[in-house]
């Protein structure tokens, strides 16, 4: 094996896996609010600059370069219609829902000082006044060791006024949502937390002009702020020696489905697909050879054949590469026996689930690309239905307000694309069968 | 609609709670909640009041709790916004119970990373306990869901029974958890997996083996 894998000096989540206690003083030993004010005293544009430097690209999926989303927040705090100054937020997104994600959990249970800590400075740099750590409703017990952990920042005076010495006033709130996929969307995210249903808003205006309670708003995901400390301390050439270009740093790949053993694990970006399962994962379950396909990067993303994946370096380009996408990295790995079009078609029933319902295209489209694929997935339907079917995930990409749609239309493509032959197979074994059993109806 | 909750009948449910009021600590708790917010958008609580009320329910009841209209009306008062909005946002987030549920909400991930390692197993479990989808079961201890992913990918399949996750399930598993909670024991919570701690990768370390035994402080090694 070629690949330098990240030694255990570089992995910045040292207690990912909750060996020892999240506490603030084990944290603090392990290196967490080591001279904080410090880093503050580095100024707003230092550390931006930093970032920028550093190749962090947003952890949530989209992967945004971070230090370049700060920079868009106002320098001059906007007036209201009053003439008083608006407050600037960040909003930090903890909604973890995307299914094959559990990254932001182990952060959060395991090492929240990180996080509350990359709050304060990633605050600063952006001039928020606070923050607000959105956390997703079905994570209780994780956002109970959230809340004791704000609570430890605020009794040390790590948070509050003059936050950890560092002369700048700060606060971080904990908001839990409630079950709604839809409000890891940052709009939404935003409704939700004014207390409403969390259906996107249009853009413009984006965020950084009018976001939470129409002040300027940055949403970054919890894996982009826990790291930022560590960064600034090892400095932005250390963070970006790892990766190739414009895809650099360490990053949690979380690995779900036929894998001799699931984990969450952190390793340097580009990571081949092979050496991440060999070293980590113990292997695909009965070898390599039974490897079918993968979904590299949350359901979202459309699905890789075995073949295009397996040498496949894990980062943003080289999953594009092969038409696909690094998301969250979800890395969720399907053996030969699975009945791909059932997997597929249960992340249908999904987005049928979550779509908030605001979009036509959407809200019908979600649910008769499910019943369609449920169809699919018994053989009964005429191979013409898959380019009908096609055609209308077509319509449904790009037609909506948020990429819900988009998350939805995707995986059919994917599978359209790559296993289209094993969808006729069904259909002409199928046929002759006699009648199919009734499907559900329109809901 | 069929998955729709069966409402109970409204003029029952004014009588029973009709009075909901919430107690001397969870109104310490609501103002704490409340200053989270700035001045004048209170409305932001609506979610963490929504469900401390769930919550207080749930204790009346022995339940997981829900959120009888009534309530929904308090909390819609106390905010100061139409009750409406309130009832909006109780319908559109799933986790707000809009009917009863019983002694334990058994809400089975069932989305395609749990799917893979074996959620139907969980789910069969769970039917040979006397549990159908969306029901609860007679002597009013279960109630049975299917959900969408929880975020435990790398330990599935996952069951969460109120505030607590059982994960790295299989049918034996499940069925030990639920027999365990029939007869009021509190089974272990997490993975269910023997030799596990939580989501690193079985047995030999792979990553991070010095933190296993001490809280090892890798600055030492930075320079290197």
């Amino acid at each position: 094996m070629s690949f330098d894998f990240l030694s255990d000096k570089d992995r910045i989540f040292t207690n990912v896996y909750g060996y020892q206690p999240w506490n603030l003083k084990a944290a603090q030993k392990r290196g967490d609010w080591d001279k904080t004010a410090a880093l503050i005293k580095l100024g707003q544009d230092a550390i931006i600059e930093e970032i920028k430097a550093s190749g962090l690209r947003g952890r949530g999926g989209a992967g945004f370069p971070t230090g370049m989303k700060w920079s868009f927040m106002p320098k001059q705090a906007p007036l209201d219609r009053d003439g008083n100054p608006r407050p600037s937020f960040l909003v930090i997104n903890a909604d973890e829902s995307e299914p094959g994600s559990c990254k932001d959990r182990e952060i959060i249970r395991h090492d929240p000082h990180k996080l509350i800590e990359g709050a304060l400075i990633a605050g600063f740099a952006m001039r928020a006044r606070a923050a607000y750590i959105y956390i997703r409703g079905e994570y209780i017990r994780e956002a109970e060791t959230l809340f004791a952990a704000v609570q430890e920042a605020y009794d040390a005076g790590l948070l509050g006024k003059n936050a950890a010495k560092s002369g700048y006033d700060f606060d971080v709130f904990v908001h839990r949502g409630a079950g709604a996929y839809i409000c890891g969307e940052e709009t939404a995210m935003i409704e939700s937390l004014e207390g409403k249903k969390g259906q996107p808003r249009l853009k413009p205006p984006f965020p950084a002009g009018a976001g939470l309670y129409g002040c300027p708003t940055t949403v970054n995901n919890v894996e982009s702020i826990a790291v930022v400390p560590t960064i600034l301390r090892r400095g932005a050439s250390w963070f970006n020696s790892f990766g190739r270009d414009n895809n650099k740093g360490t990053k949690l790949f979380q690995i779900s489905g036929h894998v001799d053993r699931p984990c969450v694990v952190e390793e340097a970006m580009s990571i081949p697909f092979r050496d991440l399962i060999e070293k980590h994962c113990g292997g695909i379950r009965g070898g390599w050879d039974n490897l079918l396909a993968v979904i590299p990067g949350g359901s979202s993303v459309p699905l890789v054949p075995a073949e295009q994946i397996m040498d496949a370096p894990m980062d943003f380009d080289g999953l594009r590469d092969v038409g696909s996408g690094l998301g969250t990295a979800a890395v969720i790995v399907m053996d030969k026996s699975t009945d791909i079009v059932q997997a597929i078609s249960r992340l249908s029933y999904f987005y049928k689930h979550e779509s908030c319902g605001q979009c036509t295209p959407c809200r019908e489209g979600t649910g008769w690309m499910w019943r369609v694929m449920e169809k699919m997935r018994v053989g009964d339907a005429d191979i013409s239905d898959i380019d009908t079917l096609y055609e209308v995930t077509k319509q449904v990409e790009g037609h909506t307000i948020c990429a819900l749609g988009d998350a939805a239309a995707w995986p059919i493509q994917g599978l359209i694309k790559h296993f289209r032959p094993e969808m006729e197979r069904r259909i002409n074994e199928r046929k002759g069968a006699g009648d199919a059993p009734m499907m559900e109806a329109a809901e | 609609m069929a998955d729709a909750p069966n409402i109970p009948d409204e003029a029952e449910v004014r009588a029973k709670w009709g009075g909901f009021a919430f107690t001397a600590a969870n109104v310490k708790k609501a103002k704490e909640i409340i200053a989270r917010y700035p001045a004048g958008r209170q409305r932001s609580a609506v979610m963490p009041l929504l469900d401390l009320a769930q919550r207080q329910v749930g204790a009346d009841t022995q339940t997981q709790g829900w959120l009888p209209v009534p309530v929904i009306e308090y909390v819609a008062a106390m905010l100061e916004m139409p009750y409406m909005r309130a009832y909006e946002v109780a319908s559109f987030y799933t986790m707000y119970n809009l009917a009863p549920v019983g002694r334990y909400h058994v809400q089975v991930c069932g989305t395609t990373p749990c799917l893979l390692r074996g959620s139907d197993d969980v789910m069969a479990a769970c039917k040979n306990k006397g549990m159908n989808k969306g029901k609860t079961t007679p002597d009013g201890l279960f109630t049975l869901t299917e959900v969408e992913c929880m975020g435990n990918c790398a330990s599935a399949p996952m069951v969460q029974i109120n505030d607590d996750n059982y994960e790295d399930l299989d049918y034996d598993r499940t069925m030990a958890i639920l027999d365990a909670l029939e007869t009021g024991k509190q089974p272990k919570t997490g993975t269910q997996e023997p030799g596990r701690h939580t989501v690193e990768p079985l047995g030999e370390p792979t990553n991070l083996a010095a933190m296993v035994g001490g809280n090892h402080d890798y600055r030492k090694e930075w320079a290197k």
